[in-house]
This record gives structure tokens, C-alpha cells and sequence, in this order.
């Protein structure tokens, strides 16, 4: 709400506190950047300012790509991600349709069962799931964290798709029940094309959390071939007291690409997510 | 009219079952409980099965791939007789409240920051929300590089600007490591407050400001007595909201730390994580995780209510 200050109460009001906030949320990728391109003679040498690269290389990504499975942990993270969202939406929509559009004896019960659902947070169910995905003899399967991760993406998606759908006006839904569609011609063919948005914010917030998910992926995945991007950099990349940190930087960097360009395109879906998630279901 | 109905009533009528049961299935109830059985019943296999079944096992001695033996609550006694238990439930709070605390004021300054105008808005807040995007584990990888005892940049600028001792070995410190990963949750958490309040600031009316300048409010009463009153609603569901998951926090600690040195980072869910899959004890790793519920069950409860009034 700065209006017509001088440049100098500009610079204090404005870019002083912005450039903080932007030094500190970005110095770690910065760092991340210029480790994954430095040989490890600067790496290790403490003469050196660190602070920029002097002698920049690509050996690093190399031996990340040729000497580690990297490409096929990446090729593991989006499957699993893709699917899980794939079915997380579905699910979560066959909850929220009937919780924003029809009145039914329990339908209050239900939302909040959904919403407590979706705040229990993983490290009270690893255990328990860990055994029954061993008795279920998914071990170091995808399918054992395709399974998992809809647990909370589910009540999640429901929850944010709830909030959206609850912003669709019912005239057209209305007239389609009129013209004698039935209520599953009125919320495939009526409702849900309108509803795109919603499902672009949600399916977003949906990938980046099973790109993020690392407990369950830590517990069922041993092997290298089935392992995710942040259990494998976590695991291959660091052997007991040695940390490839050059490599680890590129891990993490590369592993933190897909992420950073599926949400650059659709960043303001995200924030719309992100806002109406919390602020209101 | 009775032209156009006539003919179909007489000739398209379907057979009265098929009717009766397409009428059923179209009743409100009938079809929403059809559409929600599937992911209730997911919901109940892989979360309400799992949650009773951990409570089962933290009342069984069942050390890994053995069968478990009912033994009451002897787990939670050895939890309770456990030092480092206590560690483990103090360390989990001071995180938790440190956190929070730092991210509540850091967010709301953030999104005070960021409710001004400037050129690049759209692109400053895109990048402002990095930290909470990028998996953590990842992130978390290039803090640990920053810390890293022998080649932390930290320590090179202490040595820069002339410091004579040697830095810190920041994670090996028991209190230096809990002040590195509060800080680093901070860090990741600090945008999903900001942004979250953010909008929040956007839906104040201007006029309100407007009228308080009126009355003679100054830059601090504006947002003592506007900003704060209309952004507290907001304020305290993005709080239960994260303190909820920094509670339950499991990633950063496991990376960063394991929980040492000599369990001074050590949480619940690490902890658990622990007995359970370090040590193979199912039951009492079950238990460690359990004795969050209390404490979760409040907020979580806390948090749904508020959730369904608003």
C-alpha cells in the first residue's frame, strides 16, 4: 500500500524486505547449481571462494546419469506421481460430487471424515502399512506406493475439489435434469468439463506431493530398479560415511526440475489451491 | 403437447423394473452413497485398517517377521521409563513451537512485503514459493552441504570476515542441530504462510484502511487493529494446519540429522521410524508413534470443526 514515496523509502518499504526473502528462499538452489558444477579439486579446497564457480564442469551429471540408475528412479517418480494423482482425482471427485451437490442423511459426517483423514500425517501409519504391504507381499513394488500415496492424496483432492465445486453454479445441471438426464449423465457430461480448473490445481497439488513423498518410498522401495528420485539420491548417493556431493547436488537438482516446471506453468493454479485449500474447503 | 406425449408414453415405455431401478438409482441418496462406496472403501483398507491395526500392534511384542504376543501396555511403560522418550517429547515441542512461531511472524511479514506494489510481482512470488514446492528431501540435501563440518560456507564467511576461532560444526552441536533444522523447516514453511496470508491481505477492503487513516490510525494501528483482527481467522488454520505436519515431521530430520547428536534432533516419527524399521521392534515403534495421537488428535479435531464452520 506504498504510494508515492521517495526512492529511498521505496528501497526500504519494498525491495529491501523482497530481496531478504528472495536472498533467502534461493541461496540454497544457488548453491545446489554451483556445487553440482564444480570439480571436486575446488570443491574441497578450502582456499577457494566458493561462492562462484571457477572451473565449471559437467562430470558431475556424467557420472550421475551414467554411473548411478538417476534415470530410472526420475522414470519411477512420474509414474508413480502420474498414477497416484491419475487415481487420487478420481476418487476424490466420486467423494466430493454427491458432498457438494446432494443432500443425504450422513453427508455431514462424511466431509468430516474426509477432512480429519486427510490431516493424519504419514508417521502414524508407516508401520502398520509397512507390515500389511509385506503381507500383502507388495515389497519393493510401485504398486506398494501407487496404493499408499492415494491415502492422502484422496481425502485431500476431495477436499480441495469440494471447495471448487461448491463454486459452480447448478443452472446448467439443473436444466440437464430437466431435459431428463439422469445424475450420472448430469455430473459426467454437465459438470465435470466445467469443473477443469479445479482439477488442474488439485492434479497439481497432487504430483507435487507424491514427488515430495519420501517415508513410504523410503520403507517399501529397497531395491535400486524400484527405488523413487529422493530415496535413491538419499540412499546410493551417500554410503555410509561418503557423500558424493557433487553428484548429490546434481541429484538434487535434476530431481527438482520436473517439479519446479510443472508448477512454473500452472503457478497460479497452484496458488488458488494453495488459498482455497486452507483458507476455506 | 399431448401429441408429442402420447405416442412416447405409449411406445418407448421401458419395462417397469428397469424404470423403478433407474428412478432408485437416481435418488439422492442411493447415488451418492453408490459414487462414494469406492473411495470409502479405499479409505477404510489403507487408513482406517492401518490405524486400528497400529493400535493392536503397539499393545503386541512383535519384533519383525515374528508373530506378536499380546502383552498389554508394557509398551507404553517402557515408552514412559525411557529417556529418551522424554528427549524425544520435548525435543518434538520446542521444534514444533520454535517453528511455528518463526514461521507465523516471518510469514506475515513476507506477505506484508509482498502486499506493495512492484514491478515482477507475479514472478518474485512464484519464486518466493520454491522452498515449499521442491521436495524436501532434495532441499534438504543442499542444506546439508551448507553445513557440512569441514566445507560449510557459513564457516568460509566466518574465516572472510576475520572470526580467529574455527566455525562450528553446526549439526554436530546438540543445540546448534536443533537450531539447523528448525531453521531449515522454517525455511520451507515460511512461503506456504506467506502466500496462504498473502491472500488474505488481498481481501481487506481498502475502504478500511481508508477510514482508519480517517480516524487519525497510524502504519502500526492499521495493522494492530484492521489487518491482525481481519487476518486472524486465517492465521490460526494455516497454524493448526502446519503445526500438524512440523509436529509429524519426519523427512528433514531423517536426512539431515538421523536424529543425533546423541538424540538431540530426535522426533517422534524418526524415533518411531527407528525401533520400527532399525531395530525391528513393530510394537514398540507403534507405540512411540502413537503417543503423538493425543496431542494430534486435539489439533486435528481442532482444526476439521473450524474447518466445516467456515
Amino acid at each position: 500500500m506504498v504510494t508515492g514515496h521517495g526512492p529511498i523509502k521505496r528501497l526500504v518499504r519494498v525491495w529491501l524486505p523482497v530481496g531478504f526473502f528472495l536472498v533467502l528462499a534461493l541461496f540454497p538452489f544457488y548453491w545446489m547449481a554451483i556445487t553440482s558444477l564444480k570439480p571436486n579439486s575446488e570443491l574441497y579446497n578450502r582456499r577457494i571462494m566458493p561462492l562462484v564457480v571457477h572451473n565449471p564442469t559437467l562430470k558431475h551429471y556424467i557420472d550421475l546419469l551414467t554411473e548411478t540408475s538417476f534415470l530410472v528412479w526420475t522414470w519411477n517418480t512420474m509414474l508413480v506421481a502420474v498414477v497416484s494423482t491419475a487415481i487420487s482425482l478420481v476418487l476424490g471427485v466420486m467423494l466430493a460430487y454427491p458432498l457438494a451437490r446432494m443432500r443425504f442423511a450422513g453427508a455431514g459426517l462424511i466431509a468430516m471424515t474426509v477432512a480429519a483423514i486427510y490431516l493424519v500425517p504419514q508417521p502414524l501409519l508407516f508401520i502398520p502399512l509397512a507390515d500389511l504391504i509385506n503381507r500383502l507381499d507388495l515389497g519393493n513394488t510401485l504398486t506398494a506406493v501407487i496404493l499408499t500415496y492415494p491415502t492422502m492424496l484422496v481425502p485431500f483432492c476431495a477436499w480441495l475439489l469440494l471447495g471448487y465445486f461448491k463454486t459452480v453454479p447448478m443452472e446448467l445441471e439443473e436444466a440437464a435434469r430437466i431435459d431428463g438426464a439422469s445424475r450420472l449423465q448430469t455430473m459426467r457430461r454437465i459438470f465435470l468439463p466445467l469443473c477443469i480448473p479445479g482439477f488442474i490445481s488439485a492434479g497439481i497439488f497432487a504430483f507435487t506431493l507424491s514427488q515430495n513423498e519420501f517415508l513410504y518410498a523410503l520403507i517399501f522401495l529397497t531395491r535400486s530398479a524400484v527405488r523413487t528420485v529422493p530415496v535413491g539420491v538419499i540412499a546410493e548417493l551417500i554410503r555410509g560415511d561418503v557423500f558424493y556431493w557433487g553428484q548429490l547436488m546434481a541429484g538434487a537438482l535434476l530431481g527438482s526440475i520436473p517439479v519446479a516446471i510443472i508448477y512454473s506453468f500452472f503457478v497460479e493454479h497452484y496458488v488458488a489451491g494453495l488459498t482455497s485449500g486452507s483458507v476455506k474447503g | 403437447m399431448s401429441l408429442r406425449s402420447e405416442p412416447l408414453a405409449g411406445v418407448v415405455r421401458p419395462a417397469p423394473r428397469a424404470v423403478s431401478l433407474s428412478v432408485w438409482l437416481d435418488r439422492q441418496s442411493v447415488f451418492s452413497w453408490l459414487m462414494m462406496t469406492p473411495p470409502l472403501l479405499f479409505l477404510a483398507a489403507l487408513v482406517g485398517y492401518p490405524f486400528c491395526y497400529g493400535i493392536l500392534l503397539s499393545l503386541q511384542d512383535r519384533p519383525v517377521a515374528h508373530i506378536g504376543t499380546f502383552v498389554g501396555l508394557k509398551n507404553f511403560v517402557t515408552d514412559f521409563k525411557d529417556a529418551i522418550f522424554w528427549r524425544v517429547t520435548l525435543n518434538t515441542f520446542v521444534y514444533t513451537a520454535i517453528a511455528t512461531v518463526l514461521k507465523m511472524v516471518g510469514g506475515l511479514a513476507m506477505a506484508l512485503a509482498m502486499n506493495q506494489h512492484f514491478p515482477m510481482k507475479n514472478l518474485v512470488r512464484a519464486l518466493l514459493l520454491l522452498p515449499f514446492i521442491v521436495p524436501t528431501v532434495l532441499s534438504t540435501v543442499a542444506w546439508m552441504w551448507i553445513l557440512d563440518p569441514a566445507f560449510s560456507v557459513f564457516n568460509w564467511l566466518l574465516v572472510a570476515l576475520g572470526v580467529p576461532k574455527p566455525g562450528p560444526s553446526w549439526l554436530g552441536n546438540p543445540i546448534l542441530a536443533m537450531l539447523s533444522i528448525i531453521v531449515i523447516n522454517t525455511w520451507r514453511g515460511l512461503p506456504f504462510y506467506g502466500i496462504t496470508l498473502l491472500a488474505g491481505l488481498q481481501t481487506v477492503p481498502p475502504e478500511l484502511y481508508e477510514a482508519a487513516t480517517i480516524d487519525g490510525a497510524g502504519g502500526w494501528q492499521r495493522f494492530r487493529y484492521v489487518t491482525l483482527p481481519l487476518l486472524q481467522p486465517i492465521i490460526l488454520i494455516v497454524t493448526l494446519f502446519s503445526v500438524i505436519f512440523t509436529f509429524a515431521d519426519f523427512q528433514l530430520v531423517y536426512v539431515l540429522t538421523h536424529g543425533g547428536p546423541q538424540n538431540a534432533t530426535q522426533l517422534f516419527a524418526t524415533y518411531a521410524f527407528d525401533i520400527a524399521m532399525g531395530a525391528g521392534q513393530l510394537g514398540l515403534g507403534a507405540s512411540v508413534a502413537l503417543a503423538m495421537l493425543p496431542a494430534l488428535a486435539l489439533l486435528i479435531i481442532a482444526l476439521t470443526i473450524y474447518l466445516r464452520r467456515g
